[in-house]
């Protein structure tokens, strides 16, 4: 029998003969795409094939917006409290500082954009769903405020789900102190421009996000107040396709214009120097 | 007094009550002298009344913020204020019915008053959208606000929604716009303002006219992030636990005191504002009143730079 005893070649793993890492490959959640990782990031995590924008980092929005090496954070040493004592809240704070690498959903700071002092706020959607409670509120008040005080512009990166429900009350006036201290900055025109991504939504989208002299979105981000299934709870039917996109935003006039990610920097900077006028000069000068 | 507005944790006053009307008939009837055993029974429902007032959950007072008969805006605008003048629409696309406002004179003083309004009843309701606004709404207010502000006199807020409306409409014309540029003008605006929450301070559709000097709750009142419901639906999955949720939010008035998020609570009569509302009227008349002294001798520049620093000042965090 033995014409059939074929001898067997001891079988290699296809991965380790071709030495391509997991991670190589790519794939768009929305057309399906497949590409190199390379290409995806090139692409500043917008779909090569359908324009998809996916999730960008706060650190990768930073380095977008600034001019390189001119980041310098400010109060990073806020913490969150657990003011109420809420269920599992402290719990809840550790897995996200874990999984972030951040103490909390917003990082602050004084940059450059093509040469112009600017301080700029990015949110973090991964720390607890971006949600506002006391910290983020402090530090973008603190931000606007320093605004204020050195005549230079705010720009905001937004995103979240909205107040942040485990400080209860407290979250809900964080949209009261931001705004007070926005106030200021539109007291003094002072230029403010908010970016919104994918979603912007609750407290934030009702307070700051929306409050922008100039309200930027990128393609296909979703932006609104409530959210789409308390709105189908209440209204009992389904949404129309679209409904709250960057591009609904967009043709109800609730915001000024739809920027791909890879012409945030330049219309950001665009905008700033329009805006700026004169004072910009004085800037220069000074810094 | 039994019917169907009874809330549940009420029912034992319920049984009393009838013994007491009982005895009342029996006594006009027979022409039996019943007056000491009334009393009797009257005392032990005074009593009873207070235990159960003075004891109630925060999902209890959740349902009296809510009480289909709890006094609404247009209750006060008729018991405390006079020559009420109601003012209409946004003047950019229709009149919401779920805020109403309009100058009214208080102990004297002209104010402009503006306040979220619930129906009295389900036709009432469905016209007012259960004080649930739309955008108009909130831009209505904004325009009264303004009109305040440019004829120098104070503004008072009544604080009773569920929320703002979550609706396609309401997203269409910008709901959220709506809120964040009224809470951003009431931080910056040029004259006195009291809010109040008389009923229920439903998230950012109650702070959209709830940045003030001054920010008042009734004591059965309550001001909160989410629903009770809302934030159990999130957090345990289940609508029904609501009553743990309301427990965690903090949203009674005591615990915003405590908060520093409002500077004095408004006592109710006993059995809450709607089983008394000449009573709860008074009440709320007296305080605005002393208020709207202290408030009137700053300067309005003062007050802005105070509001800014008060709201500054809110929150929780510590710093490394």
């Amino acid at each position: 029998m033995a014409w059939f005893k074929k001898e067997r070649k001891p079988r290699v793993s296809q991965r380790a003969r071709l030495e391509i890492p997991a991670d190589t490959w790519e794939k768009c959640g929305a057309c399906g795409h497949i590409d190199i990782r390379e290409r995806f990031e090139k692409a500043l995590n917008v779909c090569p094939e359908c324009g998809n924008h996916r999730r960008f980092s706060a650190e990768e929005y930073i380095e977008l917006l600034s001019d390189e090496g001119t980041w310098k954070e400010l109060n990073a040493g806020l913490r969150a409290l657990d003011p109420l004592q809420f269920e599992h809240y402290p719990e809840r704070l550790i897995s996200s500082q874990k999984k972030t690498g951040q103490p909390d959903g917003i990082s602050t700071g004084v940059t450059r954009l093509e040469g112009m002092t600017l301080h700029l706020g990015v949110m973090n959607f991964a720390f607890m769903g971006g949600s506002m409670g006391s910290v983020v509120g402090e530090k973008i008040a603190r931000l606007a405020r320093r605004s204020a005080d050195k005549r230079t512009p705010l720009v905001l990166v937004c995103t979240s789900g909205g107040a942040r429900m485990q400080e209860g009350v407290l979250s809900l006036m964080q949209m009261a102190k931001t705004s007070a201290a926005i106030a200021q900055l539109r007291a003094l025109s002072i230029p403010f421009i908010t970016i919104l991504t994918d979603p912007t939504t609750g407290g934030v989208s009702a307070s700051f996000a929306m409050q922008g002299d100039v309200i930027l979105a990128e393609p296909g981000a979703v932006i609104g107040f409530a959210g789409q299934r308390v709105i189908k709870q209440t209204i009992g039917q389904d949404l129309p396709e679209g409904f709250q996109t960057a591009e609904f935003l967009l043709e109800h006039g609730q915001i000024d214009e739809v920027v791909p990610r890879g012409s945030l920097r330049e219309t950001t900077a665009r905008l700033l120097r329009h805006m700026q006028g004169e004072r910009q000069q004085s800037d220069r000068a000074s810094a | 007094m039994a019917n169907q507005y009874t809330l549940d944790f009420e029912k034992p006053l319920l049984e009393l009550e009838r013994q007491i009307d009982e005895l009342k008939r029996v006594g006009e009837e027979g022409k039996i002298d019943v007056d000491s055993e009334l009393q009797t029974l009257q005392a032990k429902l005074d009593s009873l009344r207070q235990e159960i007032y003075h004891n109630l959950t925060p999902m209890q007072r959740v349902a009296v913020a809510r009480h289909q008969r709890r006094p609404a805006t247009l209750d006060y605008l008729s018991s405390i204020f006079t020559d009420f003048v109601e003012l209409h629409g946004d003047r950019l696309f229709r009149d919401d019915p779920a805020i109403v406002g309009g100058w009214a004179r208080l102990a004297g003083t002209s104010v402009m008053v503006i306040g979220h309004q619930k129906g009295r009843d389900t036709r009432d309701n469905l016209k007012r959208n259960f004080g649930m606004p739309h955008p108009e709404g909130y831009r209505k207010a904004l325009r009264l606000m303004r009109m305040a502000a440019k004829f120098h006199a104070p503004l008072i807020t009544l604080i009773d929604t569920p929320g703002a409306y979550p609706g396609i409409a309401a997203e269409e014309r910008g709901q959220a716009e709506a809120l964040a540029t009224n809470i951003i003008e009431m931080a910056a605006l040029p004259t006195q303002s009291i809010a109040v929450v008389i009923g229920e301070g439903g998230s950012g559709g109650a702070l959209a006219l709830g940045v003030a000097d001054r920010v008042l709750m009734f004591e059965n009142s309550v001001y909160s992030v989410i629903t009770p419901e809302g934030c159990a639906a999130i957090l345990w999955k289940d609508a029904t636990q609501r009553e743990r949720a309301a427990e965690a939010l903090k949203l009674t008035a005591s615990d915003l005191l405590k908060l520093n998020i409002i500077d004095e609570v408004i006592p109710e009569p006993l059995g809450g504002a709607h089983y008394d509302p000449e009573g709860a009227g008074e009440a709320l008349r007296s305080v605005l009143v002393r208020h709207l002294g202290e408030l009137r001798k700053i300067r309005p520049e003062k007050l802005i730079k105070r509001r800014a620093e008060k709201y500054g000042a809110m929150g929780a965090f510590a710093e490394a």
